[in-house]
């Protein structure tokens, strides 16, 4: 079992240009593989797991798409990489986070579909990911709409996949979530966490870029009529969040979002019967059963706007309500003026 | 001073034994004076073994008597297969440390107490936040079983507190143990040749390991580090990865049938899978051991995983899917279709 096994790259072309997209990445150039030699149990770091051995675990999926064109040597790598990720996940030799983060899963197998929805469906268009920084933390502010939560899984894939230093959008979601199956799971294995306070300071204060949809339900589940209306803010304790930890605020907007899933009606009784906030009537569901989960393939923009900073207020600004309403205020403001100058730009909904 | 005199608690069990074992082996105790009903199962060193009840006022003669300053109070039963039925558990629990405390009170050499408590007093929900600290409030209060009696006895701890402010007291809120000897439910339930867990939810799962435990109470019995505090391996392990990484299988119970399933088990005596069990593996439960590295000052010697693997290690035989033939058969895989484009690019 300590026999190398080298797995031939292919040729000079195709590492090269892996190589350059790694450095682009900040990720060290891939040593030879060998076999993975089994660790002595009991001195490996739950947390920092997933760079154990030279193994680079982090293939994403556009790369892993270029190399799938080229020879068969390379297609070979990438099924022997697999292979190697599916014998960690059967072994459980992978790392999460406290907060039940894993980034490999998220990266490999979680993201995979929605990078379709994102390319191909929505054909999504990101904008100003240079407001968000490449290190320490920041907090995402967007607006909700959709009926599905969709695009705050697209703004994750715009920042995982399309911000130069890939970082991770770690978003704050509902109650209900992490109380519905696989539901719940699937959002902290994605790196989501509950919307609440001590998490949203704790991400904050150890530098991740934090996603916050404070309309919430009243966001997501509007009418069709209402549509890029920004609803009420909570109660700004984002707003406070990001000034204890003084991280700056990037307001997003997202345009397209509304348009997937128009929900003409709510019934409420129905919503009311099966517990949940909202039950959506569409012009396709629940009439065409399965088919009317299909969303309109609406084009989409996703806008991070100029980050607003929280560095120059005094201590203690986040408990000051009078500082906090009117920063809130602010951000929504931005987010609102942000919708109708993209909206004016828009050609049509679907193109 | 010749050396404080230390009384413990629940000697009986492992924990026990062990912790009175460590304490008479610690040069500055002189003498350790261990209690329970039942005379301890193993070797408890140089510790003094005296039969009483705690949960009648004999305990009471026996700490005057004893002259001890220190109590580490470890009487507290976790599951109710241990104690022989939950009214009896709750009794030992409850009452116990109630006569305990009563007689702390009156006593006048008694200048520090130890509790040994459990994560479990924050319960375990989909509303709770990602990180328990000390002062975190529980949204879903353990309802049943040792985390109830657990918030029970904690309470009565915090009223000695305020009636006896001379007292040095440190509770210390453990994470589920686990070591080459300790039997708990947890180890029961890996020790399952499959693994039943909850359909469409993964468990965040922190452990501690034995020896850290016992040095944790060690340091808290002999110098003054007041408070309450979270104690955990560093990290946390999924209950999916914990699964895999004890090579078992894992077979998923829908919730609505967890109760039924959980019955037969506990019938079976095989495990206990009570309600409060069932919550913790469904919804999980992470600590912040920042307060305990910070004020306490002390660090766990083994992570979460060291913990689980160690554990592993020494008392599960490897599963259906150790690892051992996992990567087996990965390296087999990579081989064969490995052959071809290694011998074209050789050639």
């Amino acid at each position: 079992m300590a026999d190398a096994r080298i797995i031939p790259l292919g040729e000079g072309d195709r590492s090269g240009r892996l190589a350059a997209s790694r450095a682009a990445r900040g990720l060290s150039p891939r040593t030879p593989r060998r076999a993975p030699q089994r660790p002595p149990r009991g001195h490996t770091d739950g947390y920092a797991e997933p760079a154990r051995d030279e193994h680079v675990p982090l293939e994403h999926a556009d790369t892993i798409g270029d190399a799938r064109a080229e020879v068969p040597a390379a297609a070979d790598g990438v099924v022997a990489d697999w292979l190697d990720f599916l014998r960690r996940r059967l072994t459980g030799e992978y790392g999460v986070d406290e907060m039940g983060f894993d980034p490999e899963l998220t990266d490999r197998v979680l993201l995979a579909p929605l990078r379709v929805l994102y390319e191909w469906w929505f054909r999504v268009e990101a904008r100003g990911l240079e407001n968000i920084p490449d290190t320490g933390g920041a907090l995402v502010v967007a607006n909700h709409s959709g009926t599905v939560a969709l695009d705050a899984l697209m703004a994750q894939v715009a920042v995982h996949d399309h911000h130069p230093a890939r970082r991770d959008l770690r978003m704050l979601g509902a109650n209900l979530v992490y109380a519905v199956p696989f539901l719940g799971e699937l959002a902290r294995k994605a790196g989501h966490t509950l919307a609440c306070t001590p998490d949203a300071e704790r991400l904050l204060s150890e530098g991740n870029v934090v996603g916050v949809w404070p309309e919430g339900f009243k966001g997501v589940g509007k009418l069709y009529r209402d549509r890029y209306k920004l609803q009420r803010f909570g109660r700004g304790g984002f707003v406070a969040a990001a000034l204890r930890t003084r991280t700056p605020i990037v307001p997003c907007a997202i345009v397209g979002a509304e348009e997937i899933y128009p929900m003409i009606a709510n019934a409420r009784t129905v919503a009311r019967l099966v517990g949940l906030p909202y039950f959506p009537i569409t012009p396709t569901f629940p009439w065409l059963g399965p088919l009317g989960t299909v969303p309109l393939p609406s084009k989409w923009i996703i806008e991070f706007g100029e980050p607003i900073p929280t560095d120059h207020f005094p201590d203690g600004a986040a408990d000051d309500p009078m500082l906090v309403f009117n920063l809130t205020d602010q951000v929504r403001e931005t987010i609102q003026q942000t919708l109708y100058r993209l909206l004016v730009q828009r050609r049509g909904i679907f193109h | 001073m010749s050396g404080s005199v230390v009384l413990v608690s629940g000697v009986s069990r492992h924990l026990g034994s062990a912790m009175a074992r460590r304490l008479a082996a610690d040069p500055s105790v002189a003498r350790v004076v261990g209690v329970d009903v039942v005379p301890p199962r193993e070797d408890i060193g140089g510790a003094e073994f005296v039969r009483a009840d705690i949960r009648n006022p004999i305990i009471s003669k026996v700490l005057a008597q004893s002259g001890a300053d220190t109590v580490v109070h470890m009487g507290v039963i976790a599951t109710p297969l241990q104690a022989g039925g939950r009214v009896t558990m709750k009794e030992i629990n409850v009452i116990g440390t109630m006569q305990l405390l009563a007689a702390c009170q009156r006593s006048t050499t008694v200048s520090r107490l130890i509790v040994k408590s459990t994560a479990s007093v924050y319960g375990a929900g989909p509303k709770d936040p990602a990180k328990f600290t000390e002062d975190t409030e529980p949204r879903s209060q353990p309802q049943s079983g040792w985390g109830k009696d657990s918030v029970e006895v904690e309470g009565y701890v915090r009223g000695f507190a305020r009636r006896r402010p001379d007292v040095t007291v440190t509770t210390l809120r453990f994470a589920n143990v686990l070591g080459p000897v300790v039997e708990t439910a947890m180890t029961a339930y890996f020790s399952l040749p499959a693994i039943p867990t909850v359909l469409g939810y993964d468990a965040r799962l922190q452990f501690v390991h034995e020896d850290d435990m016992l040095e944790c109470l060690r340091l808290a019995a002999t110098s003054e580090r007041p408070g309450t505090f979270n104690v955990a391996g560093d990290g946390v392990l999924m209950l999916s990865q914990a699964v895999r990484l004890a090579g078992r299988l894992d077979v998923a119970v829908p919730s609505a049938l967890v109760g039924l399933v959980g019955g037969w088990f506990r019938r079976a005596g095989i495990t206990d899978f009570s309600p409060e069990q069932v919550r913790f593996l469904t919804f999980g439960r992470c600590l912040d051991t920042s307060r305990l590295t910070e004020i306490f000052g002390f660090t766990p010697a083994y992570t979460t995983r060291e913990t689980f693997e160690a554990f592993v290690d020494t008392r599960l035989g490897g599963g259906v899917l150790d690892r051992d033939r996992i990567t087996d058969a990965e390296q087999r895989l990579v081989r064969l279709l490995g052959r071809e484009p290694q011998e074209v690019a050789g050639g």
